[in-house]
């Protein structure tokens, strides 16, 4: 029986959430070609059997290694990949998933699709933006092994009942080593992961009005804040926040762009979202053209209002 | 192969790409790829920070090369001079006339080559991902063939002595990774602010070493099968003016979206 290898995101000794959504397209695929799913944590971490066999891993294996090497790790999950005869190595496309997806493909001597946005179980044929979201490519690895990293929101969770066995391995060293984790935007999601993403622009006037953003975030349960180029080069916002192009790539279930124009370069990094609502005081700014629903105003004026009404909600 | 020659890293290498411009609207050719016709190509935006990181520990060493290594078509020696004109000492250029949407792997695999004859070097330059096929992945790919560590997008570096330490944005937060060298390291925004070529830069340019050596790049891993236009979304609409139009973009959020 062939296996799927999930590399699992562990971050402060806990499996992190995207994790989750790589684990139900593994096992989606596994279930259309009769496969097993390993989840591999390459660090140590609590591993809980019931959620991750809910999740879709069929074994989890959780390595020894006290801190996250980068080369280290991708040799962990070669070797657990060559010693199970993995057909597919699946990550999330995550900062981490990103770093490691290309030297896993190389030691496993294959290709790879980075920020995979769906799977077609047979071949496997793998779609994945190219040109900033502006093009859809299909490709398929023609090598023993396929590695593929997969976008936060487009993978749905599995959801099913069952129970992995946990087993502990072992971890290759490597020569590098992550020292050091700091913690930026407390109780806040990150832009790039969250389902519900608010991003501000010039059109805010200041970093001072940046509370009218939050007052809408924080009446919205895992609402990131997200910026334009803009408003980071300007120094309002940290450039962690930055949609676009040179930025992150979102695609949220709803995203808000208020008193953002539309350039190309932020199109690139959002366009993909579910639905995308555009408050902008500007009937003709581009951004009209690529919303799902439209507010023209002043968004100083707006954005309270709609806080209030929100918060009127009392959404969960 | 890859060898460190004293404290700080004196043989530099950066690998850089011509790619379209970000403001380029994509046409497609044969279902494929990209229709090159009337696009504008420019160097790679995260390559910049590579080449200027590349000079700026060149000068800080007081001593030692930069040479810049590109595959790709012969129309990339413009943004090779570009380099050479910011500064580089010379340039290598692996042509071939399908280079421009080589997969990862197969690019990886040309670099690699053309590295082992050329180095040893102490510090190997990426960009974090070349903005056509937003791969992520040449630089670690490459690093991992020669065996030395990489740290990837990079927004702060520290070399003192030869170890390397890093700091890289991770979601919500940030995190540092220490290696020693040689290393390489893929260079995100926030890196540093990349110079541009002066006059003088341009005219020493011309003089400097730009090599083009002919590479063979069949056996691509990653088959292209097919490129499309993302589906179009569907028109949007105008809900209403001002803060009255909130409980109506409300109502649509969550009646007719169902996303709240
Ligand atoms: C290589 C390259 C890469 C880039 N990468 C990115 C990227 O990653 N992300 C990115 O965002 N940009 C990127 N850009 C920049 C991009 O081209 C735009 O300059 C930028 O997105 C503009 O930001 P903005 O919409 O906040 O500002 P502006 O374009 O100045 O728009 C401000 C908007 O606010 C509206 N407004 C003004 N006052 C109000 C008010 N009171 N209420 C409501 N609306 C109001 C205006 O009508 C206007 O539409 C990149 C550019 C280049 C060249
Ligand atoms: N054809 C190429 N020639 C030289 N360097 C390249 C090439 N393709 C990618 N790179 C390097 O690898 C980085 C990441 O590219 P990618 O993995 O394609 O996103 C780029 O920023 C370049 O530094």
């Amino acid at each position: 029986m062939s296996t799927i290898l999930v590399v699992l995101e562990v971050r402060d000794g806990s499996v992190r959430p995207v994790s989750h959504e790589v684990l139900g397209a593994a096992r989606a695929l596994a279930d259309e070609s009769g496969a097993s799913v390993i989840a591999l944590a390459t660090e140590t971490c609590a591993a809980d059997a019931a959620h991750l066999g809910a999740a879709g891993a069929d074994r989890v294996l959780v390595g020894a290694a006290e801190r996250h090497s980068p080369d280290g790790a991708a040799a962990t999950v070669a070797r657990v990949a060559k010693e199970n005869g993995a057909s597919c190595v699946l990550l999330a496309a995550t900062a981490r998933g990103r770093d490691q997806q290309g030297r896993i493909a190389a030691l496993l001597d294959t290709g790879f699709a980075s920020d995979c946005v769906a799977i077609d179980a047979k071949g496997p044929v793998f779609t994945r933006p190219v040109f900033a979201g502006k093009a859809l490519i299909k490709v398929q690895i023609h090598a023993g092994v396929a590695v593929a990293s997969l976008r936060a929101n487009h993978f749905a969770p599995a959801g099913r009942t069952a129970e992995a066995v946990i087993e502990s391995c072992s971890s290759e060293s490597g020569k590098s080593e992550v020292v050091e984790i700091s913690a930026k935007s407390a109780g806040r999601p990150d832009v790039a992961e969250a389902a519900r993403v608010i991003s501000g622009g010039r059109g805010l006037g200041g970093p001072e009005n940046w509370h009218l953003l939050e007052k809408v975030a924080d009446a919205v349960p895992g609402m990131a804040l997200g910026a334009s180029r803009a408003v980071v080069d300007a120094g309002w916002r940290p450039h962690g926040e930055q949609v676009g192009q040179t930025g992150k790539t979102v695609s949220p279930e709803l995203y808000f762009a208020v008193g953002i124009s539309g350039a190309i370069q932020h199109l690139a990094g959002m366009s993909s979202s579910k639905v995308i609502v555009a408050i902008n005081r500007d009937k003709e700014a581009p951004i009209f053209q690529h919303a799902t629903y439209g507010v023209v105003g002043d968004a100083l004026e707006i954005l309270p209002a709609l806080a209030d009404e929100l918060q009127k909600l009392g959404l969960q | 192969m890859v060898r460190l020659f004293g404290p700080n890293p004196m043989n530099i290498l950066v690998c850089v790409k011509r790619v379209p411009a970000t403001t380029t609207r994509v046409a497609i050719l044969d279902g494929k790829r990209l229709n090159p016709e009337g696009v504008e190509f420019v160097l790679n935006p995260y390559d910049e920070y590579a080449v200027e990181e590349a000079l700026r520990r060149k000068e800080a060493a007081g001593t030692g090369k930069v040479t810049a290594l590109s595959l790709g078509t012969a129309d990339a020696q413009k943004e090779l001079r570009q380099v050479l004109a910011m500064g580089a000492d010379e340039a290598v250029l692996l042509a071939h006339a399908e280079a421009g949407f080589a997969d990862a792997a197969t690019t990886a695999r040309q670099l690699e080559a053309e590295i082992r004859k050329r180095g040893p070097f102490d510090l190997l330059l990426f960009g974090k991902q070349a903005v056509d096929r937003d791969q992520h992945g040449v630089g670690p790919m490459v690093a991992t063939k020669l065996g030395i560590p990489c740290i990837t997008e990079v927004v702060n570096l520290d070399i003192a002595d030869g170890k390397v330490t890093a700091e890289r944005e991770v979601e919500g937060g940030r995190e540092t990774v220490s290696a020693t060298l040689p290393c390489a390291i893929t260079c995100q925004k926030g890196l540093n602010e990349p110079r541009y070529a002066n006059l003088k830069g341009i005219m020493a340019a011309k003089k400097k070493p730009l090599d083009t050596v002919q590479v063979d790049l069949s056996g691509a891993v990653v088959e292209v099968l097919e490129m499309a236009a993302p589906a179009p979304r569907p028109p949007g609409r105008i809900v209403g003016e001002g803060a009255a139009a909130v409980p109506e973009l409300l109502r649509l959020l969550r009646e007719e979206a169902k996303v709240l």
